[in-house]
């Protein structure tokens, strides 16, 4: 074992029922390093960090911190540990202040048991200082943004000494200009010894903020690079287990118009929304997040009522009430949520597939198991989930798998408009391309289709057009042609390009 | 592997070791007439814990089938006892039952009250409703047609037909639940509710007819009870809510909704009948048997627990 590592972790394993999640997997973390995990959905990211956390027990393997030997057997005791993980989901509690969030369970308190508000204000300054942000101790959580709640999470991590720090994809709900405040704390924690595991999919970060980076594919250890010296196609390579080949997005004929929005609005969410999209053309939403883009869409589904405003199908006005008439009208949403609002975690993989589309597997209100089975069969396969069966529950599957799963759902309804909501938020770069191939095939088959991504690289490769919305209204559209990632920002953040 | 098999079985074994333990222990246990008596105890109540399967899958729960059983039974009784036809009466012990349940299930899928409150409030209500229609006494059952009773204490083959009854509506819920579009529907409101509804399901239609269904069989069950007592009394169906609620977490459906089967149900009410059952053939006394029963039912969510923390 290497001297002076902060943590080394030796030979872990750990297999589910179906699954070997880990394979004699080894990985170390040095003081004053991060250390980036790198993997594609299933490969084992996640798994090796909740043996670290106390979250899963493994089957085998040693875990040392400070060249000691420990033994990591729930959460608690990993915290006494030093460890603190910051997930995706944030665990504060958004009705309570800030300084409570950070201190709750441990606040100091005096004689009588009584609470030291002002020790637990002061404090939690101090912790804020520390990581550079100026945040009132006193604000509640709810009055927050994304960002500053997980610089509370951080500060949260802080307060309890932890010595290494694990982030879980924590740019996938930041914008941009947070990132780069995101990756300064960073930068100054490292600078106080502390490690940090840094897990991402956005593979431009790696060289922003990585020392190291380590490979996981299939539950293996591929291999550990430095970051300064290698180079961005090499580790793909890594995790994809081939040269990635990005193919570019046929060009195609558009049809006539599909969907048709006019004047769509909701007070206080979005205004004045109009646009349209032809048989075969892909239109992209984009802008910051909040703009209001999902809730536009979730109107268009009837999942949220507008105030005012037209929708059109193939020339024909609609009126639509509840989702269930836009399913059966052919319009699909796959929201960018897909654990709570796509995908049934608790029902099988065949089940989810179906459920939106059981009068194509049944006859009359009876459902013909063999139909089911053939239709996921088919998905399975042409969409290359990854699944030991197709009874497998949805909940057991890899969030990229996950996200076939709700594709190949909406697949089978076989909708003329369809609606990707952040389609490839939170996957791999090689699931990715594979999604964004399925979009573009759909599209060569005539179907309309929008997406709504944060996500400019994607947007500039799919996009036959782009929407740029800004504080719930339409601030431009371009073609394909004009587009580029300043004019798009520009539109995004200001209303209106400077070009 | 054997483990495996031993928590996928468990509810069985459960079952036959609490059967072989009552063989051993008392030998009028493992008769066939005992049997039969198990099954014609466990029938009814059997039946209104097929509803509130229903209701539980889908993350909800039904507090008023008692008192839903004892509206149907005043009911029906009233009208046999004047004079009417039994087709008659049983079509409005049904109606009675199922609009109960329909208004239930349309406060909680178009109100969006919470189950617990709104259930809770129709257990009073309909309790209130079934002593206020003949004025807190029960109808005797002297004028009721002479057969009326035959048609629960009638044999075929030796079996009461009480327990067909009972095999008939199970058989129909399994199938609804495995084979039907709307027992899918039922299992994915229960499992993800906006989910359910961005895949395109009338989730509010689905919730309304699972909370009359389970109203429904609460009025078969009152109808099926009133003709094995052969009269109808205002506080029949007590604590049918809890001994439902019960036989359908023992038999492993999750009270957070789509996770469960028909099967599980079934076998948890028989297995509180053969408790109920066995403990009174040795002679357990009735206050002891409410508290051992009350455990098991604990203990079984317990194992259920386990089951999960150990997958």
């Amino acid at each position: 074992m290497p001297a002076n590592n902060l943590l080394t972790m030796q030979n872990i394993s750990k297999t589910f029922p179906g699954v070997v999640a880990l394979d004699s997997v080894d990985f170390d973390l040095k003081r004053s390093e991060i250390h980036v995990l790198l993997g594609e959905n299933g490969a084992g990211k996640s798994t090796l960090i909740k043996i670290l956390s106390g979250a899963y027990p493994k089957d085998k393997g040693e875990i040392f911190i400070n060249e000691k030997k420990v033994e990591v057997d729930n959460p608690k005791k990993a915290v006494e540990l030093g460890i603190s993980v910051i997930y995706q989901e944030f665990t504060l509690n958004p009705f309570v202040s800030v300084a409570e969030n950070i201190f709750l369970g441990r606040e100091p308190t005096s004689l009588l048991g009584m609470i030291n508000w002002k020790k637990v204000f002061n404090d939690a300054a101090k912790i804020l200082e520390r990581v550079g942000i100026r945040l009132d101790p006193r604000a509640p959580v709810r009055s927050l943004g994304v960002a500053q709640r997980q610089i509370v999470e951080i500060a949260k991590a802080l307060s309890l000494d932890a010595t290494i720090l694990i982030l879980d994809e924590p740019t996938a709900v930041l914008p941009r200009s947070e990132t780069e405040k995101l990756f300064s704390i960073l930068h100054a924690l490292k600078k106080e010894g502390i490690g940090i595991i840094y897990i991402s999919h956005r593979l431009e970060e790696i060289k922003m903020i990585g020392d190291r980076a380590t490979v996981l594919r299939d539950g293996k250890k591929i291999g550990t690079v430095r970051v300064n010296v290698v180079e961005t196609d090499t580790i793909v390579q890594m995790m994809v287990g081939r040269k990635l080949h990005y193919e570019s997005i046929p060009k195609r004929e558009f049809g006539s118009d599909a969907l048709r929005v006019e004047g769509l609005t909701r007070k206080g969410t979005f205004e004045d929304i109009s646009f349209h999209v032809r048989k075969g053309e892909i239109l992209c939403f984009t802008g910051l997040v909040g703009a209001g883009r999902s809730e536009v869409a979730k109107a268009i589904f009837g999942a949220g009522r507008p105030d005012k405003g037209k929708i059109f199908l193939f020339g024909r006005e609609i009126m639509i009430k509840s989702p269930a008439d836009a399913v059966s009208l052919g319009i699909g949403y796959l929201s960018e949520n897909r654990q709570d609002e796509g995908l049934v975690l608790k029902m099988s993989m065949q089940s989810n597939i179906s459920l939106s589309a059981l009068g194509k597997v049944a006859a009359g209100i009876i459902i013909s198991e063999k139909k089911e089975r053939q239709e996921a069969a088919r998905f399975r396969d042409e969409l290359n989930i990854h699944t030991p069966s197709l009874n497998q529950l949805v909940k057991f599957l890899s969030g990229g798998n996950q996200q076939k799963v709700l594709i190949a759902k909406w697949l089978l309804t076989e909708a003329k408009v369809l609606i990707f909501d952040e389609p490839t938020r939170g996957i791999d770069v090689g699931t990715k391309e594979e999604i964004h191939q399925i979009i573009s095939g759909l599209a060569q088959r005539g179907v309309a289709i929008i997406v709504i991504s944060s996500e400019l690289p994607e947007v500039l490769k799919i996009a036959d057009r782009i929407i740029i919305m800004r504080a719930g209204k339409i601030a431009a559209e371009i073609g394909h042609k004009e587009a580029n990632q300043e004019k798009i920002m520009q539109f995004a953040v200001r209303g209106k390009s400077t070009q | 592997m054997i483990r495996k098999i031993l928590e996928k079985f468990s509810l069985y074994l459960a079952l036959g070791g609490v059967i072989a333990a009552f063989s051993v222990a008392s030998p009028y246990f493992l008769t066939s007439s005992n049997a039969m008596n198990i099954g014609t105890q466990s029938a009814i109540i059997s039946i209104v814990a097929v509803g509130q399967t229903f209701v539980i899958l889908t993350a909800g729960i039904d507090l008023s089938v008692g008192s839903v059983v004892a509206a149907s039974s005043i009911l029906l009784g009233l009208l046999l006892a004047n004079g009417s036809p039994i087709g008659i009466g049983l079509l409005a012990a049904l109606a009675m039952g199922a609009g109960l349940g329909l208004g239930n299930g349309a406060a909680v899928g178009a109100g969006r009250l919470p189950p617990f409150i709104v259930t809770l409030g129709t257990m009073s209500a309909a309790r209130g409703l079934a002593l206020a229609m003949n004025g807190g006494r029960p109808v005797s059952g002297a004028y009721f047609p002479e057969r009326f009773p035959e048609l629960v204490t009638s044999r075929i083959g030796g079996v009461p037909v009480l327990i067909f009854y009972a095999v008939v509506v199970y058989l129909v819920a399994y199938f609804v639940l495995t084979k039907w579009k709307f027992g899918r529907y039922v299992y994915a409101l229960g499992g993800n509710r906006e989910a359910a509804r961005l895949s395109g399901i009338r989730t509010m239609r689905c919730e309304i007819l699972v909370y009359t269904i389970g109203g429904f069989l609460a009025g078969l069950a009152g109808f099926l009870l009133t003709a094995r007592l052969n009269y109808a009394t205002p506080i029949a169906g007590t604590f049918y809510e809890l001994d439902s609620i019960a036989a359908t977490v023992i038999g492993g459906t999750s009270l957070s909704g789509g996770e469960g089967s028909i099967i599980g149900t079934a076998v948890g009410a028989l297995l509180l009948g053969v408790l109920r059952n066995g403990l009174t053939l040795l002679n357990v006394n009735p206050y002891y048997q409410q508290i051992i029963i009350g455990l098991v039912i604990v203990l079984a969510v317990f194992v259920d627990k386990l089951k999960v923390r150990v997958s």
